[in-house]
Order: structure tokens, then C-alpha cells, then sequence
């Protein structure tokens, strides 16, 4: 077990599916035997805000939220949002980023500007990026909304978790109906970060 | 067991192990699933929705004089709706337990204002407890109510947002088996005329010395003793932060916050060189520390703005000189575009606000998912202040002709129910003429959709009755009650533009569903072709966002707009404000 705290930050927009997938994470990590805590803020980030969601494990947690600037691992289910919260994570940390692009109908106005390319930007800040092509890969999968346990088989890499851990508690969480579906999610996620690693 | 709860689930986990009977509340984030999770798992305890917390409060009251244990749920400004009872229920005491959770919200991530309701205990001299973690908030709840019905008194619960919404491991326990409560005819006790009162103000002073000696006594207060020459004094989500930047120093976590262990705390400081009180909001530890003549610190260093976290805890300590370096970023920020909350696709009040706006009218405003549209690109809501205020708004400023083109108040349903038919009958007795828009999508739904008087159904999923909102503000004596299609914008202009030209006061009510809850609604999409879209955004003007700019450039180089369909949801509202007729449905069917 590992004596430090590790900090996972997930980050999206309201409807993405980012709670589920700190939900899984934590519940992964409680399971292997961690204290856990994790964090998120409800209410107004539903209608089409950032989302963001702070998981942390460890043998003792305190804070539920990450401090600044320390996080291993940012998730993001979105290009620009991984850009927004790059600054929370450490220099050699890791970050796993859909190339989901949501354009908000403020840019329309021509006052705010959405990146041409996020990923290049994150590239250009940090060593370590996988970036999937989540949306389309979750298409041809069978549903759009697989794309946070693709995500997660991509971190998943990552933690010290087995296979056989993650899969117990996505039976336990995930709906009897989608779990073969999620469980191919997460294969695919781990494959793509095997590949993304060579 | 060990469960992984949110602070809402432990609070519900631990009512059931207190042997709760009822459980009362109205939604406000961060409080709503407390009640939620009450009705979902724990079907043993009678929970309802009340139409707001002073009914609610009400409600809890009485199953406290019925002899049961009782639990009361609501934000921070829920409280003030609540506090004509909370105070005086302050000096009947109780029969049964009877604890109420106030879930503040530092920061306002989804609230009007960040009260610090700490106070409120102690104005009302009634104790109050805080829990810093998940697991604290269930152990607490059962300790809230020992002490409930040990002091004969409410006790206050006090959660905030982040620990209300943050989640943690908690063990779970039997739960405890109660004797049978009944009432008990006390009319001394509850009966609150003034000789009455008078001897139970008496009461209450009493019983705050007896909580003082318990203060001083109760593990709820503990010393954490690590040997170090600086002192931390704090409580509830501080603590964590606290403790995160420096595990090592000394802390006096205080967990029963109302009255404070004034002597406990005395000794711990007088221990330590160096002497911290570290709070959320407002200075309420310190001021009354150093009223008792206790030297600390606090608001020195750490603002009384928003909410802490391990980040801003460790700015103040570095300022005080307690630790070298802050927390940093080890990479660059990045400046990017905001991402606002906006109305979803197709929801059924983007319609009443582009009409409104076109029709220039000055606009009250009230609380709920309507509230965004004062936010760009709508832009059309000229007050909010607190739930119901819309109605009394638009007839005090109707009153002295603060706007030429009229004042139109716009309210949600629930809202309406919970405190806006009071204003709508101010506005019919005392001769107004305003229009109230009741924009009615049938739940509500800023706080995720949860059920209310009109909706036909309660918290425990029994069908009701549902109030008829056409015949209860006729019923209030309004005259001219409409109802009106959101999603026809050349109605809502004629309807609003008649109804606002009317003497007297008048009723719009607009009558499309949430396109979330309780059932998502997804009709045909629309797109937009290409070679017609002229550039000229008005289909961006509505705020939609399905509707997003094209890579492709109009010969002026302005961005033709496109439609995502897996996000359009067919309102056909952008197809309405389309000059050129560009946006069309789409006929082939979509993968969404």
C-alpha cells in the first residue's frame, strides 16, 4: 500500500458523467482498502457549467479537496476544460483527456475565444498526455455516454488496482444491463493507454 | 459495515439510527438529499416535502409535542423562512428530539448570499453541533438528539456544502430501539402567551448554563495533542483543511459549537505560544473567544469571504508566519473563455425570457433555473433577492412607475407555492399592475427535480392532489389568468404584450414540462443549412446550448451557426427568430 496521498482530479461539463466516474474510482480505492474522500460541487454545475470532482485516497484522507497544484492524476472528458484546470496538477503529473470539444455559445459573441487546440497547448505545459479520441471510440462502442469508464480504463493503468478489483465494483455500481458494455469500455481505455505508452 | 456516503447520505443514515419518525424539509442545495435519500432508503421514517421550511419547521414541531424524534432539512437561508418558529420553539423545548440541519453554503456555489448560521443558535440560544467528515455527520445526528431531549431543547445541525457534498467512509450501526413517545398536555410548556413565555425565557437561561458545564465536558470538544507550540483552534470542513497543511500542530476541535467550552479552550491556548482560531465565514469562534479576553487570532489571516480550503488555509498560514511556503502551481494557469451555467436545450422558459426581452419590460426575478437568464446572452432579470420576492418586488416598484414599459414578475412554480401566492394576493388587495409570470415546469428543478403541491405526487412517491394553479389565482381574485404555449414565441409576445397593457393585476402561466425530470423529453432535432444561415445570430441571442458556431465564415467573416442533435431537443424556438428560414428538422433519425 502506498503511503502518501494519491489526488485525482476529474473534470467535465454538467451531463458528461463525471460524478460516475469518481464514484467508481473512490469506490475501487475504498475497496482496496484506502481511506477515501472525494468532493464535488452540486446544484448549478448541472446546467451545462464545469464540473469538477476531487478524489483522494490514501491510508488516512483529510481534506476532501485537493490542494492547489498537487494532483498525480486530471482526468478531463473535455479538451479545454483539461486546459482550465491544468495548473492543479503537478509537474510530472498525468493526464488522461477526451478530445471531446464543447463549444459554448458565449464564444459565439467573438469576446471569449475557444482554443484551436487544446491538446497542443496541454502538450506544451505538460510530459504526460494521453489524449483518446473518447466520443467516437464510446460511439462505436454502442453508447456516447461510456466515455468516463474509457476514461477510467485509461488511469487505470496508472493505480495500483487490479482488473479483477475494478470489475467487482462496477458490477456493484453500474447497472446490471450496462455493465458488459462498461466493462469493454474500461478494457478498451486500459488498451489505448498500453498503446499510447509504446 | 462501511458505506462510502456523502455528508446528505450520513445525515439520512443517521436519522435512521436515532429512530427518526419524521422527516421534514424543503429542497435547497446543499440540503436536498439528505431528504432524498431518507425517502429512497429508509422507508421506515415518514419523510414529506413541505411547501417551504416554515411549514416544515411547523411540521417537525408537532411531531416533536406527539413524542417521536424529529428531523427538520433545509439551506442556510431556508432558516430565515423557518425562523418565526425556530425562535420560539427555542423556549418551548421539546418532547421528542427534535434537531433541525442548517446546510450553509460558503462560497454561494448555488445560494444568494453565504450567512454564517452559527448565529442563529446563538440567537436563539439553542446548541449547536458541527461535523467536519461523512462519518461525523451521522455520529452526530444521534448526538444531536441525545442532547435534544437531555436539555429539552432543538438542536441545530450545522453542514456546509463541503461537507454535505464531499464523501467519505462511514460505518454504520444498528438502530437504536426507542420506548413509544406520545404527547404529553403541557400548556405551560407550549402554549407561548406572554405570562407563558415569560417563564420559559426563564427556562432557557437556565438550561444555557447547564449546556455550558456540558460543553465543557463533551468528546464533541476534543484536544488533539501533538506535542507542538502552536495551537489550532477550529471545527466543521476547516478542520480537515487545518490538518491537511499542518497534521502536527496542536488543535482544539470543537464539534459542539454552541456554548463554547470557554474554559476548555482557556487552558489550551494558555498551553501554546502561538494561538489560531481557523473558520469558515465569520469571525463566531474568535469574537467570542476574545469577549472571554482569550488572546488568539484569526480573521487577521484568513478572510471571512467564500469558503476555506487547503489552499487558502495555507495563504493564511504563511502569512502568519506558521509555515515558509504556500501551496503553488507547479504549471501555468491558462486564461480561457468562462462556462456558465446556462438553461438547457429546450427548456420551456427560454421562450418567456426572449419575448420579455424584446418587449423591454423591467423584470423581478425570483430563485430557481431561471435565475440564469440575467446571465449574457438573455440577459433579462432585474432582481433577485429570496424566494417569492419577484411579486412584491414588481408591485413596489409598479407603484411609483419605476419603469415606463412595465414590471413583469417572473416566479417557478414551486417557488410560487412556497412563498409567491402571499404577493400575488398583495398584488389583488392592493389594486397593482403587474403581470406574474408563473413559469410552470411541473417540478423543481434547480435541485435536481424533486416533488411538490402541484405535481401530483409527494416525497415517498404517493399520488396526490395537485393544485391548479389557473383556479388558485383566480381563486386570489385575479381576473385575467392565460396560459400560454413557451415554446410559440409569437404568443408569448401577444399574450404578454395584453397582459402587461391591462388594469389590474394579471396571471401568465406558461405550461411546457422540464426537459430533464422527472422524464427527459428529446423530440425531432433541428439543423441548419448551410448556404441559407446569413450569419446574423440571432439563433445565438437565445442562449441555446445545442447551437454552436461553424467552422464556415460568412462573406463578412462572421460564424454561420450549427446545431448539435444529439443536444437539440426540438423546441423550435431558434427556427422561430430565424429570418432567413435556414434551421429546419431533420428527418433522418439520430444516434444520440
Amino acid at each position: 500500500m502506498k503511503k502518501n496521498t494519491t489526488n485525482v482530479l476529474i473534470v467535465g461539463v454538467g451531463g458528461q458523467g463525471v460524478l460516475l466516474a469518481s464514484e467508481l474510482l473512490s469506490e475501487t480505492a475504498m475497496s482496496a482498502g484506502y481511506d477515501v474522500k472525494k468532493s464535488e460541487v452540486h446544484g448549478m454545475s448541472q446546467r451545462g457549467g464545469v464540473v469538477t470532482s476531487h478524489v483522494k485516497f490514501g491510508p488516512k484522507v483529510f481534506s476532501p479537496i485537493i490542494p492547489y497544484g498537487q494532483t498525480d492524476l486530471l482526468i478531463s472528458f473535455e479538451q479545454a476544460e483539461a486546459l482550465r484546470a491544468v495548473d492543479w496538477l503537478k509537474k510530472d503529473g498525468l493526464i488522461a483527456v477526451s478530445t471531446t470539444r464543447l463549444v459554448p455559445p458565449i464564444t459565439a459573441g467573438g469576446k471569449f475565444h475557444y482554443p484551436d487546440d487544446p491538446i497542443a497547448d496541454l502538450r506544451k505545459k505538460v510530459k504526460n498526455v494521453i489524449a483518446i479520441e473518447a466520443d467516437k471510440i464510446a460511439r462505436e462502442l454502442g453508447d456516447s455516454r461510456l466515455v468516463n469508464t474509457l476514461l477510467l480504463g485509461v488511469i487505470s493503468t496508472r493505480l495500483e488496482f487490479n482488473n479483477t478489483l475494478w470489475e467487482k465494483v462496477m458490477r456493484q455500481k453500474v447497472k446490471a444491463k450496462f455493465v458488459d458494455i462498461n466493462l469493454k469500455a474500461f478494457a478498451k481505455g486500459r488498451e489505448l493507454a498500453a498503446k499510447a505508452a509504446e | 459495515m462501511k458505506k462510502f456516503l456523502s455528508g446528505n447520505e450520513a445525515v439520512a443514515r443517521g436519522a435512521y439510527e436515532a429512530g427518526v419518525k419524521l422527516a421534514v424539509g424543503y429542497p435547497g442545495t446543499p440540503s436536498t438529499e439528505i431528504l432524498e435519500t431518507v425517502a429512497e432508503e429508509y422507508r421506515s421514517i415518514y419523510s414529506q416535502w413541505s411547501p417551504n421550511e416554515k411549514v416544515a419547521f411547523e411540521v417537525g414541531i408537532g411531531a416533536s409535542l406527539g413524542g417521536a424524534r424529529a428531523l427538520v432539512t433545509m439551506k442556510h437561508v431556508g432558516l430565515n423562512v423557518a425562523a418565526d418558529p425556530f425562535m420560539t420553539f427555542a423556549y418551548t423545548g421539546v418532547n421528542g428530539g427534535f434537531v433541525v440541519i442548517s446546510a450553509d453554503d460558503p462560497e454561494m456555489h448555488s445560494s444568494q448570499n453565504e450567512q454564517d448560521n452559527r448565529f442563529f443558535a446563538k440567537f436563539a440560544q439553542i446548541p449547536f453541533l458541527e461535523p467536519s467528515d461523512s462519518q461525523e455527520a451521522k455520529d452526530f445526528v444521534l448526538k444531536a438528539f441525545e442532547i435534544s431531549e437531555k436539555f429539552d431543547t432543538p438542536v441545530m445541525l450545522r453542514m456546509t456544502t463541503r461537507v454535505s457534498h464531499s464523501k467519505g467512509i462511514v460505518e454504520e450501526n444498528e438502530p437504536v430501539v426507542l420506548p413509544e413517545g406520545s404527547f404529553k398536555r403541557d400548556m405551560q410548556k407550549y402554549v407561548m402567551i406572554p405570562s407563558n413565555a415569560k417563564k420559559r425565557h426563564v427556562v432557557v437561561t437556565e438550561r444555557l448554563d447547564k449546556l455550558r458545564e456540558y460543553s465543557e465536558k463533551t468528546e464533541l470538544n476534543k484536544e488533539e495533542n501533538n506535542g507542538s507550540k502552536i495551537g489550532i483552534i477550529t471545527g466543521g470542513i476547516a478542520y480537515q483543511y487545518v490538518k491537511e497543511v499542518i497534521p502536527d500542530a496542536d488543535y482544539f476541535k470543537i464539534g459542539f459549537g454552541f456554548p463554547l467550552p470557554i474554559d476548555k479552550i482557556r487552558k489550551f491556548v494558555d498551553a501554546h505560544q502561538i494561538n489560531l482560531v481557523i473558520e469558515e465565514l465569520e469571525p463566531y469562534y474568535e469574537e467570542i473567544l476574545k469577549a472571554a479576553g482569550i488572546k488568539v487570532e484569526g480573521k487577521k489571516y484568513f478572510s471571512r469571504l467564500g469558503e476555506l480550503s487547503p489552499y487558502r488555509v495555507s495563504l493564511g498560514m504563511k502569512e502568519a508566519g506558521i509555515i515558509n511556503e504556500a501551496y503553488s502551481a507547479e504549471i501555468e494557469p491558462e486564461q480561457l473563455f468562462p462556462r456558465p451555467p446556462i438553461l438547457c436545450p429546450g427548456c420551456p422558459h427560454r421562450g418567456a425570457f426572449m419575448a420579455l426581452k424584446k418587449l423591454g419590460v423591467a423584470v423581478t426575478g425570483d430563485i430557481g433555473c431561471y435565475t440564469l437568464a440575467v446571465l449574457p446572452p438573455l440577459e433579462i432579470m432585474d432582481s433577485c433577492i429570496c424566494m417569492g420576492a419577484s411579486i412584491g418586488n414588481a408591485i413596489g416598484m409598479e407603484k411609483v412607475k419605476g419603469h415606463k414599459k412595465g414590471v413583469v414578475a417572473v416566479i417557478g412554480d414551486s417557488t410560487f407555492l412556497h412563498s409567491g401566492i402571499t404577493g400575488l394576493l398583495d398584488a389583488v388587495y392592493n389594486r397593482s399592475n403587474v403581470t406574474v409570470v408563473i413559469l410552470d415546469n411541473r417540478i423543481t428543478a434547480m435541485t435536481g427535480g424533486q416533488q411538490h403541491p402541484s405535481t401530483g405526487y409527494t416525497l415517498m412517491g404517493e399520488p396526490t392532489k395537485s393544485v391548479n394553479f389557473i383556479e388558485l389565482a383566480k381563486a386570489l381574485g385575479v381576473e385575467s389568468v392565460r396560459e400560454v404555449d413557451p415554446y410559440d414565441y409569437k404568443k408569448l409576445l401577444e399574450v404578454f404584450k395584453e397582459e402587461i397593457e391591462r388594469e389590474g393585476p394579471s396571471v401568465v402561466i406558461t405550461n411546457r414540462p422540464c426537459v430533464l425530470m422527472p422524464k427527459r423529453i428529446m423530440d425531432k432535432p433541428h439543423r441548419v443549412i448551410l448556404e441559407d444561415c446569413n450569419g446574423c445570430s440571432a439563433c445565438f441571442r437565445i442562449g441555446c446550448p445545442a447551437i454552436l458556431p461553424s467552422k464556415e465564415l460568412t462573406k463578412r467573416n462572421r460564424p454561420k451557426a450549427e446545431i448539435d442533435p444529439t443536444l437539440c431537443t426540438g423546441c423550435s424556438l431558434c427556427a422561430q427568430v430565424c429570418q432567413p428560414e435556414a434551421i429546419v428538422l431533420v428527418e433522418e433519425p439520430v444516434v444520440r
